[in-house]
C-alpha cells in the first residue's frame, strides 16, 4: 500500500508541473521541454503497470506455498541482482550477504602456503592484559621456579575463581613479569623438549550436560578462549548466550589462511562447534568466505553449526560485522565468539582429552626474508619465532595485523588471541613535500594518489603517521569503509562527549576495537578511534 | 640535498617558549615542507597516506582552472566595456595582466590577514596551524568582484576568520563556511557597494555628467605598459577612456531580474554565458572550469556528489514549480517578478554563481550535514531555497550564499533526524531481536 501511495505521489510530482509548462508554452514555443516530460510520464505509466504485475507474481508465488526468503519472483533482475558479482561455484545456491563497503589494504609479505617446520620457540607466556575484564593482578597459584604442564592453571581471577588461566606448554616458569601499577604483564614459561599434558577427563558432549560442560571448561583453561560481546570480555559462566559466532576467514592485511590453518585439525574443529552448540540457547554461526579463490575446508562447510556466506573486502572477515548481518547485538543481549583456532583447542579438549595450545602463526611483513607460517603454541616468544628472519634493525613487531595487533619486540609474546606477527618498517623520517608528492607507493583509499590505476599492487607500508592530528573534517570517510548500519563519526562524537543514551543508541554494543580499525586507517585527520571506541565500551561497561 | 635542507630547518627553529608565535609559524612551514617524523602509537600500525594538508590542496587545485580564467576575465570585461581587443587572444597580454593587478591585490590581503589571524590563535592556543584556511583563502578571491576595495577585503576576512570560525574553536569547528561568511559580512556591511552595477567590471566607474568610462591607469599599468612597449606590443595607455554606447556593467542576473530571458538575451548570447564571457564575480563565470573542478573533487571523493546532485535537482525542482506559476503570456507589461519566473529552469544553471557555490560551497564537510541521506536533503534544500531567494528576493537577485549559510544552520538538524532514526531502527531490531 505504502509503496503505491508513494508512486502516485511522484506521479503527481511529474503531471503537476508539466501541465503548467504546457499552457505556458503555448506562447513561448518550446516543445522539446513537453514532448520529453510526456515521454518521461509515459514511461513512468508503463513501469507502474509492470511492477504491479510483478508484485501480483510474487503473491501468486508466496500464496501457492513458496516460503523461500531472498528470492525473487519478478519477471525482472532486481536491480542488486544485476550488479551482484559473480559468485564462486561452491556457494552454491545459498543465500549471500553481499558487502559493498569496505577496503581491502595489500601489503607485501604474505606468508607462503606452508609451514616451516625448523621454527621453534622456546620460550612462552601468558599475558594478563589479553584478558579484558579480569583485575589487573590475578591471583598467581604458580612461582618462580616451578614446574607446570601444560594445561595446569597458573593465576585465576578472584571475581570468577573457577575460571582457570593455564600453562600453554609444559617446563619451567622462569620470570613473573609486571608493568605499571605493579599489574603482572607476563607469566613466562620455559618449555620442555617433550611436552608434558595434564590429564583430563573430558566429558562426552553428547550426553553431558550444560553444567558439566561448561565447569570442565573452566577448570580445563579453555574457558578463557571463548570472548563475549558487547565489550569484548571473557565470556560470563553465569549467562547463556543468545547465539555463538566464529567468522571462518579473516580479511585484515596479510592475514592468515584458515583454510591453511585447520588442515589436519578439522575433527578437533567439528567437535568444538558440537561442544559450542551445548552451550548456547541459540544456534552457532559460522561466517564463511564467499570471495575466496579456493574451495572453503569441509570443515567449515560440513559441521553442525548454521553458515552464513559473505561477500565483501576487509573487514567482512571480522565476526562483528558477520553478526550484524546475521542477528545484531541488542542492549540486554549476549553473545559469543570464538575464532577458528580457539575453536579448534576446545573441540582438542574433547578428541585428545588435553590442552592443546598449538597455533598455526603467519609470519607476515614486507621486512620478513621469508614470510611463512610456523607451529608454536599461545603465547610464544617473537624474537625466537623471528629469529634469522628479519631484514632489517628499524622495524615494528606487532602481535596480530596491522590494523588491530599490539606494538611488540623481540622480547615480547605472541598474544593470546593472535594467529599472526607482522613486521613493518618504522617510518620515523621526514619525508620532503610527503604530503603533496609522495615518492613512495603508500596504501590509501584516496583517488588523490594513482593507486587506483594499480588495483593489485601490493605496498611496503611503514609506520609513519604520514600527517598530524586534527579535528573530524571530512565526512561519510569512515561509513565508506564499514558495511554496518551504523554513522562511526556521530558515534566517536558521542563518545568524546560522554552522552550515554546516544552511544548506545547509535550501536556501540555492536562494535570492538578491530571493527573500527579500517575507518581509523583511513581517517584523514588521523584520529585514534578504537582508543575512543574502548573508552566508550568502558563508559558503559562501568554504567550498567 | 634533502638531508642539508633539513639540517638548515633545524638550526634556524625559533624557541617554542621565548616566542611561540614565530614557532607556530616556523612549525607551520616545516610541516609544510616535510611530513613530520611520527609514527603510529596503539591503534593502527599503519596509517593511510592522506591527511589534511593533502585534502585541502587537492580543492586548490581543483580552483586553478577557475583562477586561471578568472584572472584572464577581469582584463577581458574592461576591455570588452571599452569595446577594445573583442576576441580572446588580441590583446591577451593586456586582459592577463590587468587581471593581475586587480586579483594579486585581492589574494595577498585575504591570506596575509586570514593567516595572519590563524597563526596568531594557533600561537596563542599551543596548537599547530591548522589547514583550513588553505582553502578558504583561495576560495574567497574567487567569489569577490574584481572591484573590491581591499579595506573592505581585509575587514571581511578578519570577521569570517574570528567570529565564523576561531570563535568556535578552529578547524573542523566553525557552523557556517568561512568563504561564505566573508562575502555575506560585505553583503550586509556594505549593500550599496556589492549589489551596485558597477563593481562587477573592473576599472569602470560613472562620472557625473559625462558616464561611464575607464579610471586613470595607475604605476603598475604603466609599468607593464614600458616593458611591453619594449616588446612593440599593444600597452594600455593612460586609460580614462570612454565605454561603449548602451553599457550598464548588469550582470545576466540583474537583467533577468528586471526584464526575463528575453532581457538577458538582448546583451549576452547563451554561449558567453555557458564560456564565462561575463561580468561576475572572480571566479564564477566560466561554467565547463567549474564542472571540470567538481568533476575532480567528485573522482577524488573529497566533495561529496550526493550535495551536488541533490542540489541540482533542488534548483530544477523549484525551477520547475516556477515556471509553472510564471503566467502563461509574457507582455511588455508584466510585472518583473513574473518575468524573472518564466525563465526556463534550465537557464538558471546559466546565469550566477549556483554551479561554483554547488562545487566548491555547499560540499565543504565542515559545514554540510555529515550523513549519507542528510547529504541528499541538505543539497536539495539549498537548491530550492537558493532559487527562492534569487527569484523572489526583490533585492538582490542571487541566492546561494544565503541559501547555504542558511542550511548550515540547519544541517545539524537534519543530521540529528537521521541519527534518531537510525536510534530507532536499532531499538525495533532489538526489539524484534530479543523476543
Amino acid at each position: 500500500m505504502k509503496n503505491k501511495a508513494n508512486s502516485l505521489w511522484l506521479l503527481a510530482m511529474i503531471f503537476l508541473p508539466t501541465g503548467a509548462v504546457m499552457g505556458q508554452s503555448g506562447s513561448s514555443g518550446s516543445n522539446i521541454l513537453i514532448y520529453s516530460l510526456i515521454a518521461v510520464a509515459v514511461l513512468i505509466f508503463f513501469y507502474l503497470l509492470v511492477q504491479v504485475a510483478d508484485n501480483l507474481l510474487a503473491i501468486e508465488a508466496r500464496q501457492s506455498g513458496s516460503q523461500r526468503k531472498g528470492v525473487n519472483y519478478g519477471i525482472f533482475p532486481r536491480i542488486s541482482e544485476i550488479f551482484a558479482p559473480k559468485l564462486p561455484d561452491f556457494v552454491e545456491d545459498s543465500p549471500v550477504t553481499v558487502l559493498k563497503r569496505g577496503h581491502n589494504i595489500l601489503l607485501q609479505g604474505e606468508a607462503a602456503a606452508r609451514i616451516d617446520e625448523s621454527v621453534e620457540a622456546q620460550t612462552f607466556a601468558v599475558q594478563p592484559f589479553n584478558f579484558k575484564g579480569i583485575a589487573p593482578i590475578p591471583k598467581m597459584l604458580v612461582e618462580v621456579g616451578a614446574e607446570v604442564k601444560a594445561g595446569d592453571p597458573l593465576f585465576f581471577d578472584k571475581a570468577n575463581p573457577e575460571i582457570h588461566y593455564v600453562a600453554p606448554v609444559s617446563g619451567e616458569v622462569i620470570a613473573i613479569n609486571r608493568g605499571a601499577k605493579r599489574a603482572i604483564s607476563e607469566v613466562v614459561i620455559l618449555a620442555d623438549k617433550t611436552q608434558k599434558y595434564r590429564s583430563l577427563n573430558a566429558p562426552d558432549p553428547a550426553s553431558a550436560s550444560r553444567e558439566d560442560l561448561v565447569k570442565f571448561l573452566m577448570d580445563s583453561g579453555a574457558w578463557p578462549l571463548i570472548k563475549q560481546r558487547p565489550f569484548n570480555l571473557i565470556a560470563d559462566p553465569a549467562e547463556t548466550p543468545r547465539d555463538i559466532f566464529v567468522s571462518t576467514f579473516d580479511s585484515a592485511p596479510l592475514a592468515p589462511d584458515q583454510n591453511f590453518v585447520v588442515q589436519g585439525r578439522e575433527a578437533a574443529f567439528r567437535k568444538g562447534i558440537d561442544v559450542l552448540s551445548k552451550l548456547t540457547s541459540g544456534k552457532v554461526y559460522l561466517g564463511l568466505n564467499a570471495k575466496s579463490a579456493s574451495v572453503p575446508s569441509k570443515a567449515f562447510t560440513e559441521s553442525n553449526a548454521e553458515v552464513r556466506w559473505f561477500y565483501g573486502k576487509h573487514p567482512a572477515g571480522n565476526v562483528g560485522i558477520q553478526i550484524h548481518h546475521i542477528r545484531p547485538i541488542g542492549s540486554k543481549d549476549k553473545v559469543w565468539t570464538l575464532g577458528v583456532q580457539e575453536v579448534i583447542t576446545l573441540g582438542a579438549l574433547f578428541t585428545e582429552n588435553r590442552f592443546n595450545a598449538e597455533r598455526i602463526v603467519a609470519l607476515t611483513g614486507a621486512e620478513l626474508k621469508d614470510p611463512v607460517y610456523v607451529r608454536t603454541n599461545i603465547g610464544a616468544n617473537l624474537g625466537e619465532l623471528l629469529k634469522d628472519n628479519l631484514k632489517a634493525e628499524n622495524t615494528r613487531m606487532i602481535t596480530g595485523d596491522v590494523l588491530s595487533g599490539r606494538k611488540s619486540g623481540p622480547e615480547g609474546f605472541l598474544d593470546f588471541y593472535d594467529d599472526q606477527v607482522t613486521v613493518v618498517e618504522e617510518g620515523d623520517y621526514y619525508e620532503l613535500f610527503g604530503w603533496l608528492l609522495p615518492i613512495e607507493p603508500r596504501p590509501s583509499i584516496s583517488n588523490s594518489f594513482p593507486n587506483f590505476l594499480f588495483p593489485n599492487l601490493k605496498f611496503k607500508a611503514n609506520t609513519n603517521s604520514h600527517g598530524e592530528r586534527r579535528a573530524f573534517v571530512v565526512t561519510g570517510q569512515y561509513e565508506e569503509v564499514l558495511p554496518m548500519d551504523v554513522y562511526p563519526q556521530a558515534l566517536m562524537k558521542s563518545i568524546l562527549n560522554g552522552e550515554f543514551e546516544r552511544m548506545e543508541g547509535l550501536g556501540i554494543y555492536e562494535l570492538v576495537e578491530e571493527d573500527v580499525a579500517l575507518c581509523e586507517f583511513v581517517c584523514t585527520s588521523k584520529q585514534p578511534l578504537q582508543q575512543i571506541l574502548r573508552q566508550g565500551l568502558e563508559m558503559m561497561r562501568e554504567q550498567g | 640535498m634533502k638531508k642539508s635542507l633539513l639540517n638548515f630547518f633545524k638550526r634556524i627553529e625559533p624557541d617554542k617558549k621565548k616566542s611561540p608565535f614565530l614557532h607556530t609559524a616556523y612549525d607551520a612551514f616545516f610541516t609544510f615542507a616535510f611530513t613530520p617524523n611520527t609514527t603510529t602509537k596503539g591503534g593502527v600500525h599503519i596509517r593511510d597516506g592522506m591527511d589534511l594538508k593533502r585534502l585541502m590542496v587537492q580543492v586548490v587545485l581543483a580552483l586553478q582552472l577557475c583562477y586561471l580564467y578568472g584572472t584572464y576575465n577581469i582584463g577581458q570585461q574592461h576591455f570588452e566595456a571599452l569595446g577594445m581587443y573583442g576576441g580572446f587572444f588580441e590583446g591577451f597580454h593586456l586582459k592577463l595582466f590587468h587581471g593581475l593587478i586587480k586579483i594579486l591585490p585581492i589574494f595577498i590581503v585575504t591570506n596575509v590577514v586570514g593567516l595572519g589571524i590563524e597563526f596568531w590563535y594557533s600561537a596563542k592556543r599551543g596548537h599547530a596551524v591548522e589547514e583550513g584556511f588553505l582553502v578558504s583563502g583561495a576560495l574567497i578571491p574567487l567569489i569577490m568582484p574584481p572591484d573590491i576595495p581591499l579595506w573592505m577585503l581585509g575587514l571581511s576576512v578578519a570577521f569570517a576568520v574570528i567570529l565564523g570560525k576561531e570563535a568556535f574553536g578552529g578547524t573542523g569547528m566553525n557552523i557556517w563556511n568561512v568563504a561564505l561568511l566573508s562575502r555575506v559580512f560585505i553583503f550586509f556591511a556594505y549593500p550599496t557597494f556589492i549589489s551596485g552595477d558597477e563593481v562587477w567590471v573592473s576599472d569602470i566607474h560613472k562620472i557625473k555628467d559625462i558616464g561611464y568610462q575607464s579610471v586613470q591607469y595607475g604605476w603598475a599599468h604603466h609599468f607593464f605598459d614600458w616593458i611591453f612597449s619594449g616588446f612593440g606590443w599593444s600597452t594600455f595607455g593612460s586609460g580614462a577612456q570612454p565605454v561603449i554606447d548602451g553599457y550598464t556593467g548588469a550582470t545576466p542576473l540583474a537583467l533577468a531580474a528586471k526584464g526575463g530571458w528575453d532581457n538577458v538575451l538582448n546583451v549576452y548570447s547563451t554561449h558567453q554565458m555557458w564560456w564565462g564571457d561575463i561580468p561576475g564575480s572572480i571566479g564564477e563565470t566560466s561554467k565547463p572550469l567549474i564542472i571540470l573542478g567538481a568533476l575532480y573533487l567528485v573522482f577524488t571523493k573529497i566533495a561529496d556528489w550526493r550535495i551536488m546532485v541533490s542540489m541540482v535537482l533542488g534548483c530544477t525542482f523549484m525551477g520547475l514549480i516556477m515556471n509553472g506559476m510564471a503566467p502563461d503570456q509574457i507582455t511588455a507589461d508584466t510585472e518583473n517578478i513574473f518575468k524573472f519566473m518564466a525563465v526556463p529552469w534550465y537557464y538558471h544553471f546559466y546565469m550566477g554563481s549556483f554551479l561554483f557555490a554547488m562545487a566548491f560551497m555547499a560540499t565543504d564537510p565542515v559545514t554540510a550535514a555529515s550523513t549519507r541521506p542528510g547529504k541528499w536533503v541538505y543539497g536539495f534544500l539549498i537548491g530550492a531555497v537558493g532559487l527562492i531567494i534569487r527569484v523572489w528576493n526583490p533585492a538582490y537577485p542571487e541566492g546561494w550564499m544565503l541559501a547555504i549559510l542558511f542550511m548550515n544552520t540547519f544541517s545539524a538538524l537534519i543530521d540529528n533526524v537521521v541519527l534518531n532514526a537510525n536510534m530507532k531502527r536499532r531499538q525495533k531490531r532489538t526489539a524484534a531481536v530479543s523476543s
